[in-house]
């Protein structure tokens, strides 16, 4: 069973340039205030320490944005408050996201002795028309060194690739997962490419400039990664999410359970003490309000028992694990029973005395399972 | 008290947009009926409804005085007049309550086909028709052309036409004295016993039910204790007076005049238009001619999309028919929909209004089934039952033969779009009666099977005439067919609320296109969905959807929690709109498409 844990957020609003599938909370800026910018994250950080006094920090996640382009004395001045502040766990992860291009790949060491103990680095593809495609800076070579560098860096390192791109085939994505487990350590992350609202690939999308493979295609491409992943020993533990055993990322474990988690940085969420918060998203405003305020929640209400119990199924079940018994007795009153008992004998579901999982084919249709789920 | 000799009594012949209502507005006003400030568009059109598309739906009157070149002061009254076909009994009653009429027609457009039918109502019904010319402002007015079209087409003398412009004011004074001087006077017996003939009624929330009469012969006066005579019912008439647009009360109303009366009358189910309003003390000897009661053609279900609004939806049509007794409803449940009504329609138009009200007015969300007309089934007991709804169809083995409603059809159509208008009414099962040319507009007469034309007729009709055609039509008769009921399976099993019934020579295109249809409409869900069409047992086609192969969202952090959960609410409030049928989930959408859908 895993323990719940306290995790730490820390966002990081900027990027050199917006890449055209982000949907995050990101900006390209070219510079700012570094000074000023540590100071509001070191405000915030410290203004929620006051909050949640006595819980021990499982992880700390600097996500972004570009984290990678943070100064390394930002990132230390964090890490250390957050040990001065709490008495952490001893196996506390502290991971960076990071692109792999060569000027941060400068900094690595810098990172790694300002406490970073795992990098997430964001490598996306593995040839050049695709990372021009994705709007990347960074060449295939250049990602390639980053990697090595990265892992003789850090102690841990994940890399993430975007796949079923415009015009993939599976054959396709089978070379290049191939490749990718070739050089790969302990952690992948591999999302299905998305076009989300508000990316610059929305319009481009909807003007037919390109077309996505088909649903029947990216199934088989998810399944053939299902396969590879298995066969080279870093299962699925979640639904992108790839991990020798014991190396999965503790952080996002967090979300994945109904853990606590603090959000620090511009629109960054929060869950703790049964709250949700919200920070203010725009940087320029989260910035002002900081530094008046000390913090610039935006929002922040009680979670009701039936939105925990919906988020709670809607996380768990992205586990291959799933729901275990404890958390399964709580979201109960939040199952629709038919909806369960479909699902189970339908093979989407299984329920047994380890908790509740999908099956490998309902892992593959887990909005529709959730929607007969929490009818 | 005005003479006799000094009363008009008209009604306006137009095609939509042609300007009626301008027109209406403007005699109004240069009567002087209104004072500017209160003048508001189309004076006559009071719903909504009414004035967005254009059209009317209740007969509507007012009186206005008008003094004449010829000093003397005359009463006018205007009869607003539905101008739709579905309303076809009641625009006859309207049009038996006045002497003349104007034709109104565009300058620019000429005459359409509604006008058609309309003006020969109008000449049926004894009428002195005054031709005006609207628009003549505009550049591309053309009156000659228009009032050549009009003597061909219509065989009426343009040579006195009227030109105005209703917008503009232009010729206005001149369509009052053409009234004045070219209507007969109304005729009429001041001491004969009451004759009244019904034209209309409507509900007040205060007055209760108002009723529109135009006295015929005796006179009404409050107090008096009259009779309806087809319904046999008397009351005593409380108020009675007129319209000028505003309501004026009087103590009597006399022979040639028209006003309403009040009589404690708490639904409009219990006036019949057309219907002679006579003294129940002194009552006349026969009632005036032409009364039948209304019968509705179009027959559809209406269910709440939340079953929790059927409550809602029932109050809702009661209210509805206390206004509007030509419609129909009877509870009706449905193993796809639910619970909810089946109501019966004077035609598509009266339909789509009835269901715009309902959702406008009674915020009421709606599936409306295909329509469907009434067929009569003669079965092998000899009994002959009239079917609303094809679900209730008996068993084939117990039916002698079925009859369909066939309806006589008058279409106008520039003539390069002539050939594919054709072709669909050949395509519908239709028999020509009549061809010919005025000018470059052809008319086509038709007999066509009133189930065709329910089928989506009038939108192919638009598409293929890019929007030039215009369509008309009248019952006809009943007449032996070949039908079939075509029903619709879902994974197997039966959606009553998906059938129909059609001519069995096109059973097979239309339950393709339908299948085809609903594998567009329906989303992919869980498991293959096979969707069939089948006569009785024996499928005539098929489509299917396969499963869902893959939903699962990409990524899904701390972030994305509430936004997730939000997106799962949502999805939530959308199943509300969706259909439950076995393990399959139709959407609403799918229901509506079997009343849209095209020949595919």
């Amino acid at each position: 069973m895993i323990t719940p844990g306290f995790g730490i957020y820390i966002h990081w609003p900027f990027c050199l340039s917006k890449c055209p599938y982000c949907d995050f909370n990101s900006h390209a800026a070219q510079a700012m205030d570094h000074g000023r910018w540590r100071a509001a994250l070191l405000a915030e950080l410290n203004h929620f320490a006051d909050e949640t006094v006595g819980r021990t920090p499982t992880s700390i996640f600097f996500g972004g944005g570009t984290p990678s382009l943070m100064a390394p004395e930002t990132v230390g001045a964090l890490v250390a408050a957050v040990k001065s502040r709490w008495v952490s766990a001893p196996e506390l992860e502290v991971t960076l996201e990071a692109n792999p291009t060569s000027v941060e790949a400068d900094r690595f060491r810098a990172f790694r002795d300002a406490g970073i103990n795992r990098l997430s680095l964001g490598v996306q593809a593995l040839d050049a028309d695709s990372l021009a495609f994705l709007g990347r800076r960074h060449s295939v070579d250049e990602a390639l060194a980053a990697l090595k560098l990265a892992q003789a860096t850090f102690p841990r390192v994940s890399f993430d690739l975007i796949y079923s791109r415009p015009g993939q085939t599976e054959t396709h994505w089978r070379a290049e997962l191939a490749r990718a487990l070739d050089l790969a350590g302990e952690h992948l992350s591999l999302y299905q490419l998305t076009v989300e609202d508000g990316t610059a690939f929305a319009p481009a999308q909807a003007r037919g400039d390109f077309v996505l493979p088909g649903e029947d295609e990216a199934a088989a491409q998810f399944e053939a990664t299902q396969e590879m992943c298995g066969k080279a020993g870093l299962p699925a533990y979640e639904i992108s999410n790839h991990a020798r055993p014991g190396a999965e990322c503790r952080h996002n474990l967090t979300y994945w359970t109904g853990g606590e988690w603090l959000g620090i940085g511009p629109g960054a969420h929060g869950r703790f003490g049964g709250e949700a918060l919200a920070q203010i998203r725009s940087p320029g405003p989260w910035l002002a309000q900081v530094e008046r305020n000390g913090h610039a929640t935006e929002t922040r209400h009680r979670l009701a028992p039936a939105e925990r119990r919906s988020e709670l199924v809607l996380m768990g079940l992205r586990l291959r694990t799933g729901l275990d018994p404890a958390l399964l007795a709580e979201v109960r009153p939040a199952l629709d029973p038919s909806g369960l008992a479909r699902m189970i004998e339908d093979g989407f579901l299984v329920e047994d005395s380890q908790g509740l999982r999908t099956t490998p084919a309902g892992r593959l249709v887990l909005n529709a399972v959730l929607g007969k789920l929490l009818a | 008290m005005t003479k006799l000799s000094h009363i008009r009594n008209f009604s306006i012949v137009a095609h939509i947009d042609h300007g009626k209502s301008t027109l209406a507005d403007r005699l109004i006003q240069a009567c002087g009926a209104i004072e500017a400030r209160d003048m508001k568009e189309q004076m006559l059109d009071s719903m909504d409804i009414e004035r967005e598309r254009g059209i009317t739906i209740k007969a509507q009157t007012v009186r206005l005085e008008y003094k004449a070149k010829d000093g003397k002061t005359y009463q006018l009254n205007l009869m607003d007049t539905p101008g739709h076909v579905d309303f076809a009994y009641e625009v006859s009653r309207s049009l038996a309550a006045c002497e003349g009429s104007l034709l109104v027609v565009d300058a620019s457009q000429g005459v359409e086909a509604q006008t058609l039918a309309n003006v020969y109502h109008a000449l049926d019904a004894g009428h002195e028709v005054v031709p005006v010319l609207n628009k003549i402002d505009l550049p591309a007015a053309e009156p000659e052309r228009v009032k050549q079209q009009i003597e061909d087409v219509i065989g009426l003398d343009t040579s006195d036409a009227v030109m105005i412009s209703a917008k503009t004011g232009i010729g206005i004074g001149d369509v009052l004295e053409a009234l004045v001087n070219r209507l007969p006077c109304p005729e009429g017996d001041v001491d004969a016993p009451l004759q009244a003939l019904l034209v209309d009624s409507w509900y007040d929330p205060y007055l209760g039910v108002i009723i529109l009469v135009r006295i015929k012969n005796g006179v009404l006066k409050k107090g008096q204790k009259i009779r309806m005579m087809a319904t046999e019912a008397a009351y005593q008439v409380d108020s009675c007076g007129y319209f000028t647009p505003k309501l004026v009360q009087t103590t009597e109303l006399r022979p040639g005049e028209m006003g309403f009366f009040t009589a404690a009358i708490k639904a409009v189910a219990d006036t019949k238009v057309g219907d002679t309003v006579t003294d129940d003390r002194k009552p006349a000897d026969t009632p005036l001619p032409g009364f039948k009661p209304s019968v509705p053609v179009v027959w559809c279900g209406l269910f709440p999309i939340d079953a929790a609004d059927y409550e809602d939806l029932r109050d809702s049509l009661a209210k509805l028919r206390l206004n509007d007794a030509s419609f129909q409803y009877e509870p009706e449940t449905s193993a796809a929909l639910g619970f909810g009504f089946r109501c019966g329609f004077l035609g598509l138009l009266h339909l789509e209004i009835i269901q715009e009200r309902l959702e406008r007015e009674f915020n009421l969300d709606l599936i409306t089934t295909a329509p469907s007309v009434v067929y009569r089934v003669h079965k092998t007991n000899g009994e002959m039952e009239e079917l609303h709804n094809p679900a209730d169809m008996p068993d084939p083995a117990r039916i002698d033969h079925m009859e369909e409603p066939w309806i006589k059809a008058t279409i106008m159509v520039p003539d390069e779009y002539l050939g594919p208008v054709l072709t669909l009414c050949t395509e519908r099962r239709g028999q020509q009666i009549d061809l010919t040319y005025a000018g470059s507009r052809a008319m086509a007469v038709y007999k066509l099977p009133l189930n065709e034309v329910v089928f989506d007729f009038y939108d192919r009709l638009k598409s293929i005439s890019r929007g030039y055609a215009s369509f008309d039509y009248e019952v006809d008769s009943y007449a032996q067919s070949d039908l079939v009921k075509v029903s619709i399976l879902v994974n197997a099993e039966p959606v009553d609320a998906l059938s129909f019934v059609v001519h069995r020579a096109n059973a097979e295109s239309r339950g393709r296109g339908i299948c085809t249809r609903l594998k567009e409409l329906i989303p992919r869900q869980m498991f293959q969905i096979a969707i069939q069409a089948a006569i009785g047992g024996r499928i005539v086609a098929r489509e299917s959807i396969s499963a869902l192969r893959k939903d699962v969202t990409a990524k899904c952090y701390g972030g994305d929690a509430s936004r997730k959960r939000k997106l799962l609410d949502k999805q939530k409030e959308g199943k509300k709109r969706m259909r439950q049928f076995g393990k399959v989930e139709i959407p609403q959408s799918a229901f509506l498409a079997a009343l849209k859908m095209g020949d595919s």
